[in-house]
């Protein structure tokens, strides 16, 4: 079978539990982003699949072969760290071979593959520069070499962008996708930047507290969240609480229709997780289906959107609009809020 | 804008007190050394103030020039083998949790409290025939009977080993500490077992540490003169102790200043010529 099994895998160090029951199956060649808070066992995770440590409980198997035991200087998988961790006694050249060094490969194929490696992450000619020489953008890409000189069956990145600026970071997002798409290498990155994992992800796994909490294309991610903690760790939710009832939610005793989860028993308290570009705003009075009154509390123009924040059920709701189809409401308005049933998922407390 | 930074004594004292500590310290003891080092040796008397060169001459004597040779040569091998051993032991000491490190670090403290009067003594007792560890060998059947280890050169390079390793450990210590932890990590994904890591990755990336501390450990020995008297033979006493014997027991001044400016001169130039040769690697990288 091809590809990667994460097999029910547990880590703990000492009393501290770091992951819990782990059990994912990622095909070949695809981009997974490991998404969630600091400390919520992204990056043990990826440490335990490098093999730099070891599962309490459960297997990893690559290409169907568990690779469980096996030590990271076996595996043959491309690893870039967080701190990029080059050699800094290396020049960026040596840096790039290193891992044919220790194949044994003579200078010339060294030199040849550190060159061509260099022309792929788009920096050549800087071979025999030392890396203090570097800005933090070209030791990325350097790291991103190195780790590419294997030609690895799996590629690990963890947060290899978080020292960039933000506008770097952006552009090397794309340029990552992009090289992956070419080489059409296996990858891994853990973040914890949804932005950058709705970027570049074909599959985002979204942990916390050591369990990974939904697993599943960017957009169904986005769209349809399965608890309260993933709607609102992945972009801006907006949370209603209410009771569950017949077509969804009751909210302050008033009605408002949404995908209900199975399970969820009429009378249990949930909440209802709508978007904030799916909220409309009309003016008071307006008569339909799924509308609740609220309050203007601040409107911010941002120019390509317009924010407005609305004080709804006692709670603090967002609606973003387009500057076009802004309304027409001030600060202390009184308006009708519409949160259209498709939009509306329900989710329990 | 008024400049408002200080002036007159309190703005030159930054560089005035360790000027005048230096000058104390080390210049004028320095240049009262170099003096006597050319004076005149009264026989049956002290010296008095003279220029002859006569003092330097003596070491065209093989004697001279054979302890000089053996102080280096000695000094040198009980660095190398400290360096060999306290960096793999403090490498592993960083990787452990910072608690489990405090007991070993203590045990390291602990021992550099000990004098080197003390630390020549207990290993004279532990290397001798009667009281030694010798008898536990002996006991066990590896040797037929308990024999003395000491006086000799093994007794001496230990000694010296012993004096020197905690000093070692705590120079390598800060640098081994801060040391990213991520590099000998990715330096194994990259597919270099760990014995290679450490010999490819962290000894290269720390050599600037280690060249400090090796000349740290080489100064530090070629300036210990109780071991050598304690744990060596005669023909074992390096350079220190011969300057010792000629200006405290031979009442000879100026040729044990003359055999002290040589051996400075002959460290300074070692130090110089590894720093020269660590540089031009540097520089070939």
């Amino acid at each position: 079978m091809s590809g990667l099994r994460i097999d029910h895998v547990g880590k703990t160090f000492g009393m501290f539990e770091a992951l819990t029951d782990i059990d994912l199956d990622f095909p070949s060649g695809r981009f997974i982003c490991l998404l969630g808070p600091s400390g919520c066992g992204k990056t043990t995770l990826l440490r335990v699949i490098a093999g730099l440590e070891t599962p309490t409980t459960g297997r990893i198997l690559l290409d169907g072969a568990d690779i469980t035991g096996m030590p990271a200087h076996r595996r043959g998988l491309g690893v870039v760290f967080q701190s990029l961790a080059l050699f800094p006694h290396l020049s960026v050249g040596e840096n790039i071979a290193y891992s044919l060094r220790i194949r044994g490969a003579d200078l010339a194929t060294r030199r040849r593959k550190a060159e061509e490696l260099l022309a792929l992450v788009h920096l050549p000619g800087v071979a025999d520069r030392p890396i203090s020489q570097l800005s933090g953008g070209q030791r990325q890409r350097v790291a991103i070499a190195r780790a590419l000189a294997l030609d690895p069956r799996l590629f690990l990145l963890d947060e290899p962008l978080s020292a960039l600026d933000a506008k770097l970071r952006e552009a090397m997002q794309v340029e990552l996708k992009l090289l992956q798409q070419r080489l059409g290498i296996s990858t891994i990155v853990v973040t914890h930047d949804q932005r950058e994992a709705l970027t570049m992800a074909d599959i985002v796994v979204v942990m916390d507290h050591a369990r990974v909490q939904q697993v599943g294309p960017p957009l169904e991610i986005y769209r349809n969240p399965v608890n309260a903690f993933v709607a609102d760790f992945i972009g801006t939710s907006n949370l209603l609480p209410g009771v569950a009832d017949g077509q969804g939610l009751s909210i302050d005793g008033i009605q408002v229709a949404g995908a209900r989860p199975h399970g969820l028993a009429r009378g249990s308290k949930a909440a209802i997780s709508i978007r904030p570009e799916e909220v409309v705003v009309h003016p008071a009075g307006e008569q339909g289906p799924n509308r609740l009154p609220a309050e203007v509390t601040f409107v911010r123009d941002l120019g390509a959107s317009v924010e407005i924040m609305l004080a709804c059920a006692g709670r603090e709701l967002l609606a973003v609009t387009s500057p076009r189809e802004r309304p027409d409401v001030r600060v202390g308005d009184r308006v009708v809020l519409e949160l259209p049933p498709a939009a509306c998922v329900v989710l329990p407390s | 804008m008024t400049d408002r930074r200080p002036r007159g004594l309190p703005a030159r004292l930054p560089v005035l007190w360790p000027a005048a500590m230096l000058l104390l310290f080390f210049v004028v003891p320095f240049g009262i050394m170099l003096a006597v080092s050319f004076f005149h040796q009264v026989e049956g008397g002290f010296y008095e103030p003279g220029f002859e060169l006569a003092n330097y001459a003596r070491f065209l004597d093989p004697f001279f020039g054979r302890a000089l040779l053996f102080s280096l040569w000695i000094s040198v091998l009980a660095a190398v083998i400290v360096i060999a051993v306290a960096f793999p032991f403090t490498y592993c000491l960083t990787r452990l949790r910072r608690s489990a490190q405090v007991p070993f670090l203590v045990f390291v403290l602990a021992v550099l409290s000990l004098s080197e009067v003390i630390i020549g003594f207990a290993w004279s007792t532990l290397l001798s025939r009667t009281a030694g560890l010798s008898n536990l060998v002996a006991w066990a059947s590896l040797i037929p009977r308990a024999q003395a280890w000491t006086p000799s050169f093994g007794a001496l390079l230990m000694g010296l080993c012993y004096l020197g390793f905690p000093y070692t450990v705590l120079i390598l210590y800060p640098p081994l500490s801060r040391l990213d932890p991520e590099i000998p990590e990715a330096s194994r994904t990259l597919g270099a077992s760990p014995l290679r890591t450490f010999f490819l990755v962290i000894v290269p990336v720390l050599r600037g540490p280690l060249l400090g501390a090796l000349i740290m450990v080489f100064v530090f020995n070629l300036g210990a003169y109780l071991l050598p008297q304690v744990l060596g033979r005669p023909q074992h006493w390096t350079l220190s102790v011969h300057i010792t014997d000629q200006a405290v027991f031979q009442s000879n001044l100026p040729f044990a200043a003359a055999m002290a400016i040589f051996l400075m001169l002959f460290s300074l130039a070692f130090i110089g010529l590894t720093m020269v040769l660590g540089g031009r690697q540097e520089a070939a990288r």
